[in-house]
């Protein structure tokens, strides 16, 4: 344990180190440009005047980015109308549309998980539907499901729902199909029923990786949610960006890059924390 | 669940011999050959009989079958021919009225040494209170001198301590017969013996009918009443019936000073030696007899 304190210390001063390269790179890059860039005549007419002298389009420096994250973060639901939100606002609603989905796929892909990791017979028979559909690109539904669904929103969901669905079906089934044979025979020869075999016994032995499914899920679904939000607009980080893009605000793209990395990631710590919880020592 | 299980239940033979408890006739198992042509028969014509609270040991060479048979009568497997009755019922599946002790164990890594054992005395009494369970299971924990470790995981425990839960585990849903598949074959020398002495105790307390699979001729001569000596497969049968001449109580610290000891010993380790492998071209002929032996009594057949 002694030994382990300083080397902690250790790679902590080096992720530093390395902040405050990429820091300074950046400083250097943009300080030195800023207000110098000359635009050409066409897009400085297109853009109007702030954007001919380059001050807006320019590249933000550190300062400049860390003074939008300061502001963003000290009035984060501030609400001006549709393309005026405060960015946690924002995050909600792409926060509650991954939620949505993802509680929708867990809710169909666990239990049928259970019964296809159950029987070898449903396993082999679903196996190429599963194969054919896990490969496509969950944005490929996106204009199928505005057709058939008539609600943007809801077809962010959809979209949602179809892309957590396949790691935690297969992972499920996978889970459940492998549970030790031992811990079977012990419920067969004590007589369990059903029910309390499939909570008490195969649930537990296979709840590590049905919860690494759910991880992988949920990770899937933040790096979607981010492009489906740009297709269907209105609301949510991923349509921020967009419209940020059309505001040539590339401060304000920045901060919601570093805030999209960071969600994604306390949600894979939250996701951690629970895998942990079930996973046991054999 | 089997779909050939009504046609088994019509046809369900009816023990008419019945006085022993167990009673094992003809019974025979066999995988299609690996060329696809015939059968691998693995045992067949297995006869044999236990009496209610006796210690049955079976020896026999690595894939002669023993965990097969210890299987069907546990349930678990169903043979290719012959039946087992318990009680003058045929087994047709796993039951409480039979505790299984794994070889390997089998407890459940993510459930307390309380846990374990609580889940199979809820499995037998699905209606008694968190008091009465949790009494019962301290009596059974208790009764393996597993005080303290009760909220331990099996991770946390060493070898012996798991296969001891796994012994209380069988013994607390007080089944009217034990099985135990090479409950010690993985522990080392001295703790198998501490718990073989545990068992010895056990099972005169409780009069419980055991049969146990071992690979060990000391841990047979010191447990059981008699002790089945199966011939090597494929083809195997139960080739003797040993009767165990030492008297009932004998322990561990004294059982090489017994008279007979050394004669019972030696007839163990010459079969397994020198004959276990003479008698699949001779089962083959007719209907096998096991040949009752009673070493010390008769000059041993050597």
């Amino acid at each position: 344990m002694s030994g382990l304190a300083p080397e902690r210390i250790r790679s902590l001063i080096v992720t530093l180190l390395i902040l405050v390269c990429f820091v300074g790179a950046w400083h250097i890059a943009t300080s030195s440009t800023a207000g110098t860039v000359k635009v050409d005549e066409e897009y400085a007419k297109l853009v109007g005047a702030a954007a001919a002298t380059g001050q807006k389009s320019t590249f933000p420096t550190p300062v400049d980015f860390a003074r939008t994250v300061g502001g963003h973060i000290a009035n984060p639901f501030y609400d001006n109308g549709p393309n005026d939100k405060g960015l946690g606002i924002q995050l909600a609603y792409s926060v509650a549309r991954v939620a949505a989905g993802f509680a929708l796929a867990a809710l169909v892909a666990i239990p049928l998980g259970f019964v296809i990791g159950m029987s070898r017979v449903l396993y082999s028979a679903l196996d190429p539907f599963i194969q054919v559909l896990k490969p496509i690109s969950p944005l490929a539904w996106m204009p199928l499901a505005l057709f058939t669904l008539k609600d943007s929103s809801v077809s962010a969901i959809f979209v949602i729902f179809v892309c957590s669905i396949w790691p935690m079906l297969i992972n499920t089934a996978f889970g459940v199909a492998s549970v030790r044979r031992e811990w079977l025979d012990v419920s067969r020869t004590l007589e369990v029923g059903a029910l309390r075999k499939a909570f008490l016994v195969i649930l537990p032995a296979a709840a590590p990786t049905i919860m690494t499914g759910m991880r992988i899920s949920i990770g899937i679904a933040w790096l979607v949610i981010v492009a489906a939000e740009m297709l269907v607009g209105g609301t949510g980080i991923g349509y921020f960006v967009w419209n940020e893009w059309n505001n040539l605000s590339i401060t304000n793209i920045l901060t919601a890059i570093l805030l999209i990395g960071l969600v994604g990631m306390l949600l894979d710590l939250g996701f951690a924390r629970l895998q942990r919880l079930v996973t046991y020592r054999d | 669940m089997d779909m050939s299980e009504p046609q088994r239940l019509a046809g369900m033979p009816v023990d008419n011999a019945g006085k022993s408890f167990l009673r094992v006739e003809r019974l025979k198992k066999a995988f299609p050959a690996a060329q696809g042509k015939g059968e691998t028969v693995i045992f067949d014509d297995v006869n044999f009989q236990i009496d209610r609270g006796e210690f049955v040991c079976i020896i026999g060479h690595s894939g002669c079958g023993k965990t097969t048979i210890l299987n069907v009568l546990a349930g678990l497997e169903k043979p290719t021919g012959g039946h087992a009755f318990i009680d003058g019922r045929s087994i047709e599946g796993p039951s409480l009225d039979r505790g299984v002790v794994f070889q390997s164990h089998a407890l459940m890594p993510w459930m307390s040494v309380r846990g374990n054992i609580a889940f199979a005395v809820r499995s037998r009494h699905p209606e008694w209170s968190r008091e009465q369970v949790d009494s019962h299971v301290q009596r059974f924990i208790d009764m393996v001198h597993l005080g303290g470790s009760e909220s331990k995981k099996p991770s946390q425990l060493s070898g012996g301590m798991k296969q001891r839960v796994g012994i209380a585990r069988a013994f607390s849903i007080q089944p009217k017969m034990l099985l135990l598949d090479e409950p010690f074959g993985a522990l080392d020398a001295l703790t198998r013996g501490s718990i073989q002495d545990e068992l010895v105790g056990i099972v005169r307390e409780t009069r419980q009918t055991v049969f146990m699979i071992t690979h060990d001729v000391d841990e047979a001569i010191l447990l059981a009443d008699r002790i089945f000596l199966m011939s090597n497969g494929p083809g195997a049968v139960i080739a003797e019936i040993v009767e165990n001449p030492l008297p009932r109580h004998r322990t561990r610290a004294t059982l090489h000073r017994e008279e007979g000891y050394y004669g019972v010993r030696n007839h163990l380790i010459d079969f397994l030696v020198n004959r276990s492998a003479d008698y699949a071209a001779r089962a083959r002929v007719g209907a096998w007899t096991p040949v009752r032996v009673r070493p010390g009594s008769s000059p041993s057949p050597t």
